[in-house]
């Protein structure tokens, strides 16, 4: 295990090391940059944006650029925002929390619901049952996120008046209830999408782990059906979305960028967004970063809930 | 197989003397056992004493008139239509018939398993004097495992990858409420020790991955035997394992079978088993049941065509030589010196390296227009030889002269242009076919890829599809329309394309039924006496290299322990491993088969099977 950790750990910072030179030179290619803005500006002369230039050390070559920005990393300066000049990290750690409440509640609720149709579809397959969370499953995957967004705040908000349309929390309220009142929607429409793609992968996995001999095994020894579901192929189906749900890590705490948007959320996809928009490349840096990590980590993660799960890569 | 097999003969002697001691051990267990059986009947017996035909108290199983259905749009409307037998207390039934001839389907149809699309449509099943068709799925589930249970082909996929041996035979006991957790404990224990497990502490505890196939085997016969059903179904229990470990599996459940007085429905292909095991025979094609009687009866007078048929293509280990291919001119095609590869598993930094000598020190020749056999179980090495030979594989040291060039330490690109010359055959005929090619795209990409133009490519393969058996509009059509022995016909097709100089058949006829086996033996046979190309013949059954071999290579532990013609090696075999595999050999007891049947007993250049 350890020999198989710390070569993935090696991996991994290679890894970082790639993501971070083609993210760094991707976004110094773009036409426009950090100082674009003022060049607009009537009050700034030339000599003004020059002098900002030298002041933020974007006048060096790239490469320079880049490993001042890389060492400093290193030593957990992730550098400072270029729009107010707040610390990255702390910027980062303001939108982690929102981030974290909404993909966290959905994405709970997208596997809960997901595994539950995928098995009833796969032990009821071919049913009514199935066909309408087939067909449930396409819709959600062929609609974009928004439009059920825009229409969830139409009827609910608009017509209904159940929930806000927005944001995370009523200024000067404030309370668990009222973090959970805005919850609902977002959290609703953005599992939506996941519902689909796990119960998917749920029911090719149930369908996958029911066809296997031992299933045939368990009933010649005359195990109810039941107990064959709970013990035999729940267990080996769910081995394959453990994989799956490693890539999901990374975008619960990397957000939704649209529809945090839609919902004008605080979190993440709106930060990495508005940043983009501003160009403070400090911290779309800051955020590329973290979010590979995040890939890389969600991933590892993964390959060890496997590794304690499945006796057979555990012993071997 | 992680053990010797002599070890696993010791052990299981070692085991029934340990079972006749325990004796006290296994009365006290019954209480709850009976308890169950004494409930069931209670709930049967009405539905039994209601059917005018239930069988006499001697009948353990009894099928009557019975009928099973298939789903429009398949090849028969029936999967079985109108079989009757009985299988007696205490006694061995063997139903015997290819692939497709509804035998397991009446196997499944007794333990009440068959998918929801296939359907008994008449008959009835007398379990213990029970009707059984019609029944409750709640009461067929309560006489599974207890009253009747079964074992399977493949001992591989047959276990829960996830759960423990010990928690899957246990599961058995729980399943029916029988004991308390620790009670059933100590007999999973028990039931290890009496298959002939070694270690039964250490492998309660074990996954299955850490099995051989023949020790799963035994681990599903513990399970099956937990609540000492009156009757077991076994569904080709040794088909998928090595010729020792079938042989040693075979004694295993005759010898449960007499301590228990059990009564044991053994279904396989191969009359060599029969011979082995058999009380009672049913043969069965097509769905229909063609000829029944007792094992002595139906071996040594068989009377339908079909019986005949299946007993003829039983391969015998002949004893005599084969006729050699008349050449004008011997020329050693390959030669292979001190050929080594070591498999490393783990990590040298970390210490815990496995390391696995897969072939060792192997050293032979082969001339123009032989055939080579190498012969081993799972594990000797034979098949890590064969990709080495075909350069699927590097090989860690020694040399390959193929045609006096060394191919051993040639690059990929070097070696390419002579790729043509070294063909194989795989096993599967299922995996080795691309499914979404048709048979002419999969004859012809090769030959293209290394220069033929289309046209010569597409003649050539309608040539050779004809030449195989198959009709040439085959060309464009896909696998899966195939039968086995037919996709083995095109994969040998597809290795001609090239006009070789050299086969390499890995295991090609293991995966097909015994009648088709010898077909495709004799199609072998005819394209090397055609062709002049020289063959390794790589099996793990001896019978079958006897047929087809000029020259027999033993392998153990990645070594050629033994090396001669077929008649040395099977008549006066000197290497000890030898002689266990000859002996292991199902239905090789002196007149236990009969060595001459009339029809199609002759396949190989006049020589006599």
């Amino acid at each position: 295990m350890s020999a198989f950790l710390l070569n993935r750990l090696l991996q991994s910072i290679v890894l970082l090391v790639i993501v971070s030179i083609i993210g760094f030179t991707v976004l110094n290619l773009m036409p426009g940059g950090p100082l674009a803005q003022f060049g607009l500006d009537p009050g700034m002369t030339q000599k003004d944006v020059e002098r900002l230039a030298a002041q933020l050390g974007l006048n060096r070559p790239l490469w320079i650029q880049y490993l001042d920005w890389a060492w400093r990393l290193i030593q957990g300066d992730w550098g400072h925002s270029f729009r107010d000049g707040s610390a990255v990290l702390s910027v980062v750690g303001h939108h982690l929390l929102a981030t974290l409440l909404l993909m966290g509640t959905s994405t709970a609720l997208a596997i809960a619901a997901g595994t539950w149709i995928g098995i009833r579809g796969a032990t009821h397959r071919y049913s009514l049952f199935d066909y309408c969370a087939t067909v449930g499953a396409m819709v959600a995957l062929s609609v974009p996120t928004f439009w059920f967004g825009l229409i969830g705040i139409y009827i609910f908000t608009l017509k209904l008046g159940w929930v806000p349309a927005g944001n995370m929390y009523t200024i000067g309220d404030g309370s668990v209830l009222d973090y959970l009142h805005h919850l609902i929607l977002p959290s609703l429409v953005l599992s939506l999408v996941h519902v689909a793609i796990w119960s998917r992968y749920m029911r090719t996995a149930t369908l996958d782990a029911l066809s296997q001999d031992f299933i045939k095994t368990a009933r010649a020894k005359g195990v109810s059906e039941r107990r064959i579901l709970l013990k035999h192929v729940i267990g080996n189906a769910l081995l394959p979305m453990i994989t799956l749900a490693g890539m999901q890590l990374p975008s619960i705490l990397t957000g939704a960028l649209v529809t945090e948007t839609v919902f004008t959320w605080p979190g993440m996809g709106r930060l990495f967004l508005d940043s983009l928009g501003y160009s403070d490349y400090p911290v779309v840096m800051g955020l590329l970063i973290f979010s590979a990590i995040l890939v890389v980590l969600g991933n590892l993660i993964a390959d060890i809930v496997i590794a304690t799960v499945d006796p057979r890569i555990r012993l071997a | 197989m992680s053990q010797p097999p002599m070890g696993e003969w010791h052990v299981e002697r070692q085991i029934i003397d340990l079972s006749k001691k325990r004796g006290k051990a296994k009365n006290r267990r019954r209480g709850p056992q009976q308890n169950g059986r004494t409930k069931l009947k209670r709930e049967d017996v009405p539905m039994a004493s209601g059917n005018p035909a239930a069988a006499p108290a001697d009948v353990a199983l009894s099928v009557r008139e019975l009928s099973v259905s298939l789903p429009q749009g398949m090849e028969r409307t029936y999967a079985i239509e109108n079989i009757s037998f009985d299988l007696k207390r205490g006694q061995i039934l063997c139903i015997i018939g290819e692939s497709g001839s509804g035998k397991s389907v009446t196997a499944n149809a007794i333990m009440g398993l068959l998918p929801k699309v296939i359907r008994v449509t008449s008959g009835a099943i007398h379990l213990n004097g029970t009707n059984i068709v019609g029944l409750a799925p709640e009461k067929l589930r309560s006489l599974r495992g207890r009253i009747v249970s079964m074992i399977f082909q493949d001992p591989l996929s047959a276990l829960n990858p996830l759960m423990t041996v010990g928690a899957q035979i246990e599961e058995v006991m729980a399943a029916h409420d029988v004991g308390t957790p620790a009670s059933r404990r100590s007999r999973a224990i028990d039931l290890l020790i009496e298959v002939g497990l070694p270690d039964p502490q250490l492998m309660y505890h074990q996954y299955p991955f850490r099995l051989s196939g023949g020790q799963r085997q035994r681990v599903m016969i513990a399970m099956a035997l937990a609540l000492e059903p009156a009757i077991l179904i076994a569904d080709e229990p040794t088909t998928a394992l090595d010729v020792t470990t079938q042989a040693q599996i075979l004694q295993l459940i005759r010898d449960i079978q007499r301590r228990k007085g059990m009564s044991v429905m053994f279904i396989t292909h191969d009359f060599g088993v029969v011979a082995e095991i058999a009380d009672y025979v049913v043969v069965m094609e097509k769905g229909h049941c063609v000829e029944h009687g007792t094992a002595a009866q139906v071996l040594k007078s068989p009377g339908h065509l079909y019986t005949r048929r299946l007993i003829a293509a039983v391969p015998h280990l002949t004893g005599k030589d084969r006729v050699p291919l008349e050449v004008a001119e011997r020329v050693s095609i390959l030669k292979v010196e001190s050929l080594a590869k070591t498999y490393r598993s783990g990590s040298a930094l970390f210490g815990k390296q496995r390391i696995v000598a897969a072939v060792n020190g192997v050293t032979f020749e082969l001339a123009s227009g032989r055939t080579l056999g190498v012969v081993g179980e799972s594990g000797s090495g034979k098949s890590s030889l064969g990709r080495l030979l075909i350069k699927l594989m590097e090989s860690d040291g020694g040399s390959i002269l193929f045609e006096g060039r060394d191919i051993a330490g040639l690059s990929e690109a070097e070696f390419r242009p002579l790729r043509p010359k070294i063909q194989m055959i795989f096993q599967d005929p299922f995996a080795s076919l691309n499914p979404r090619s048709t048979v002419g795209q999969i004859l012809t990409v090769g030959p293209v890829a290394h220069g033929m133009t289309y046209g010569e490519a597409c003649e050539r393969a309608r040539e050779l599809l004809s030449h195989v058996g198959l009709d040439s509009g085959a060309f464009g059509r896909y696998p899966h329309e195939f039968s086995g022995g037919q996709r083995q016909r095109i994969g040998i097709a597809r290795a001609l394309m090239f006009k070789p100089k050299l086969l390499i058949a890995d295991e090609a006829v293991s995966a097909l039924d015994v009648s088709i086996q010898a077909q495709i033996l004799k199609l072998l046979d005819q394209i090397q006496r055609e062709t002049g190309v020289s063959m390794i013949f790589i099996t793990h059954d001896l019978r079958v290299a006897s047929q087809i071999c000029d020259e027999i290579a033993v392998m153990h532990r990645g070594q050629i322990v033994e090396r001669g013609p077929p008649s040395q090696i099977f008549l006066d075999p000197k290497s000890t491993y030898t002689r266990e595999l000859v002996a292991a050999i199902p239905g090789e007891q002196p007149g236990s088969m009969p060595q001459h049947v009339g029809y199609g007993g002759h396949y190989f250049g006049g020589e006599t099977l």
